[in-house]
């Protein structure tokens, strides 16, 4: 058999792997596969910091469902990724990392851009490798998609020495993965449906708690026909948003620290508490004691270590999403439950209920004259673009608000940072969103703080004649920690006054890009609408209210009805 | 309803034992699962087994019912984790041994001799000043044979730390 370079197989077995597009910055370490990607199908894509690649390599799996890839050189390169490698860890996005790495004889020795990062990405990723023999190239490759896209979705990265990428193999052949040790549960006990069944059509009081796993097990569409089926109120975690409709009368919103009121009351008032692909995560559950006190628990998720992790669950389902959610279905469809409809005078109360607090406190901020609330931008975004838009974010206040005020109506619509809150994460996000979705709106709401922390990306944004849009919500504060400072600090805005931002528009201008501001509230459609028609990367600053909070707000370490309102 | 994970169960001792692939970087999976996570390792051993590719581990950790169910979920999770065993739910034979470099001079000697040879022990290294002895047992025997040769003077101390084997079905 033809025996090919290491490097023409990882690049051959990429494109069996199914893969278009790969984010990366070439190195010594990895000079052999760049040139075989010089002349390959496969799009590469070249970031300007290789936290880039790697936060666009995650939101390209986001919006697609498909693995995202990276590929960074070694030493630097790596570490450089360590951040974005975290972020998609703990989002549980399916990443596959490419590092390069020092020829064997060097591993250990302290060589030029040596770095044991097999060691250093052990604790964020689902599983790595550091490849020891040319033959074992093609089947570490398969497995680590494998991995990353099974089971609870993960990054997962390979190390790739450069004596063993230049080795001589004969491509082998694909064959069925076989993995005794890894067999991610994804039918549910046929049991504990029955018994989650029955709960639910005993509760009185029940609310659908829904998290990141629906969305990555594409279930949106099995869990709307549960909520509309029974009439059950659905509210979302960060990560969640889009698996229900947000403009949907069943929606309560986001739930935890800067969740909806009514979100927030429902499940404290709960009787059955169903959580779907969450993690009953600190931000949601506040002080835990006090969550959800009076309810019954369904857990449906499908890693095992996420049930009963912080609160007792009293019905387990270890399971995929879509599995779970479709054998509820059809054992409602079955003779031994009631038919739709039946259910409705059984809620009534609950409904009513639920609607007197949405009308009592909706989310809302006060208006102010012709001074631009940041609040108002979202809602501005939201309507101009039919809340169709993919929206990525940075972190902080403009990821809450976009979180509030942005009604995602479908899934893979929202990409933003939940687990590690990472700031910096929205630009390349957006870049990587983008390049998978080049006819959709792409918008990255971002933070005068926030978007400083990666904005070389816009570099890459022109080059690959990428136009997305980056709207900032400039308040020359860091926002959300001067929030907090505000609350909790007796106002001592200890360093996170930015007075001294870039004149973005010049900046905008400086990159090639087109920059936009709006100083009044009467200013703002016409931004949008005009950085909508553009084809060019822009960016429009909105200067907002400077000292705007997000609220509701849960104080940390409080329960979660002793917020904080408007 | 609702109890929280936190609140504090009752703390017990827990023998797991673990089979693993024997892959570079494997102990190293498990013991950053354990910081990193904040769990606590009493005594960690590790050796190939018949397979010559697949490690046993046998820990000793102490935690409440639900600590020790995330411990034995997140070893699950490790790629390369093949099997997890909580062992002290079952029937079991625990062994730890003990190498103890104990004073043995012409007033103690008699009574060094006397001790090893109650607890079943022999001497396998002489000096003029000083006997090493072997030990082997439960970990509660040789803490007893530590305390009673510490009066004595014990000079040096290694010990293995437990290993552990489930008891096979009667009949």
């Amino acid at each position: 058999m033809k025996k090919i370079t290491g490097s023409q197989a990882i690049v051959k077995c990429l494109q069996e792997e199914g893969v278009k597009t790969l984010f990366g910055f070439p190195g010594g370490a990895v000079l052999d596969l760049y040139d075989q990607l010089y002349d390959a199908e496969i799009q590469h894509v070249l970031v300007r910091h290789e936290q880039g690649a790697v936060h666009a390599a995650d939101a390209y799996a986001r919006v697609t469902g498909e693995v995202g890839v990276a590929l960074l050189t070694s030493g630097p390169g790596a570490t450089n990724g360590v951040t974005g490698i975290a972020t998609a860890y703990m989002d549980s996005i399916p990443v596959v990392i490419l590092t390069g790495q020092v020829p064997t004889p060097l591993i250990g020795n302290d060589a030029f851009q040596e770095v044991d990062i097999v060691g250093i990405t052990r604790p964020c990723t689902k599983h790595n490798y550091l490849v020891k023999s040319s033959a074992d190239l093609v089947p570490t490759i398969r497995e680590a998609f494998h991995i990353a896209r099974t089971g609870r979705p993960g990054p997962v990265l390979i190390d790739l020495p450069k004596d063993v990428v230049a080795g001589m193999i004969s491509y082998p052949e694909k064959k069925p993965i076989r993995m005794p040790n890894y067999q991610p549960t994804y039918e549910p006990h046929i049991g504990q449906i029955g018994k989650a069944c029955k709960a639910i059509l005993n509760a009185v009081r029940p609310v659908l708690y829904v998290g990141g796993g629906v969305i990555l097990s594409d279930s949106h569409a099995d869990l709307t026909e549960l909520a509309t089926r029974l009439n059950i109120p659905v509210t979302m975690t960060l990560m969640g948003l889009g698996a229900f409709p947000g403009s949907h009368d069943l929606s309560l919103g986001m739930l935890g620290m800067h969740g909806t009121y009514t979100a927030n009351m429902a499940v404290a008032n709960c009787d059955l508490l169903i959580a779907v692909g969450a993690r009953f995560d600190d931000r949601v559950t506040g002080r835990l004691d006090a969550f959800a006190r009076n309810a019954e628990i369904i857990h449906i998720d499908i890693d095992p270590t996420s049930i009963s992790k912080n609160v007792k669950v009293d019905i387990p389902i270890v399971a995929d999403c879509k599995y779970a959610l479709t054998a509820i279905n059809n054992w409602l469809n079955s003779q031994k439950a009631p038919q739709p409809g039946k259910t409705d005078s059984r809620l009534k109360e609950w409904l009513a209920t639920i609607n007197q607090w949405k009308a009592e406190h909706p989310l809302s901020y006060k208006d102010d004259g012709d001074i631009i609330k940041p609040q108002y931008v979202v809602e501005m975004l939201d309507e101009l673009t039919g809340g169709e838009a993919i929206i990525t974010t940075e972190v902080g206040q403009n990821q809450m608000w976009t979180a509030q005020f942005y009604k995602f109506n479908s899934p893979r619509r929202f990409v933003t940072s939940g687990g590690l809150g990472t700031m910096g994460f929205g630009l390349p996000a957006a870049i990587g969103a983008k390049m998978a979705f080049p006819d959709r709106h792409v918008i990255d709401i971002a933070g005068d703080g926030s978007i400083q922390m990666n904005i070389q990306e816009l570099a890459t944004a022109r080059q690959y004649k990428c136009p997305v849009k980056v709207a900032i919500l400039n308040n020359g504060y860091l926002g959300m920690v001067r929030q907090w400072q505000e609350l909790f600090y007796n106002k001592r805005y200890s360093s996170t006054i930015m007075d001294t931002v870039p004149d973005f528009v010049a900046l905008a201008r400086a990159f090639g890009a087109v920059g936009l501001r709006a100083e009044k509230k009467s200013e703002v459609k016409a931004v949008i609408q005009e950085a909508l028609a553009t084809d060019n990367v822009v960016i429009m600053d909105f200067k907002v209210a400077r000292e705007e909070g997000v609220y509701p707000m849960v104080p940390a370490g409080k329960a979660t009805t002793e917020m904080l309102l408007v | 309803m609702i109890s929280t994970t936190h609140s504090q169960g009752k703390q017990m001792k827990h023998t797991i034992s673990v089979l693993l692939q024997n892959r570079p970087g494997v102990l190293s999976r498990v013991t950053g699962l354990f910081s990193g996570r904040g769990f606590n390792i009493e005594s960690l051993c590790v050796a190939e087994t018949l397979e010559p590719d697949v490690s046993c581990l046998t820990l000793v950790t102490t935690g409440d019912n639900f600590i020790i169910e995330q411990i034995t979920k997140q070893l699950h999770k490790l790629i390369d984790v093949i099997k997890v065993t909580d062992i002290s739910d079952k029937e079991y034979v625990e062994r730890e041994m003990v190498l103890i470099r104990v004073k043995a001079d012409a007033n103690t000697r008699a009574e060094v001799l006397r001790v090893v040879d109650i607890f079943r022990g022999k001497v396998v290294d002489v000096s003029p000043k000083s006997y090493a002895v072997e030990i082997t047992g439960s970990a509660s025997k040789i803490q007893a044979v530590i305390d009673i040769l510490r009066p004595l003077g014990i000079k040096e101390i290694v010990r293995t730390g437990t290993i552990a084997m489930a008891r096979a079905n009667k009949g």
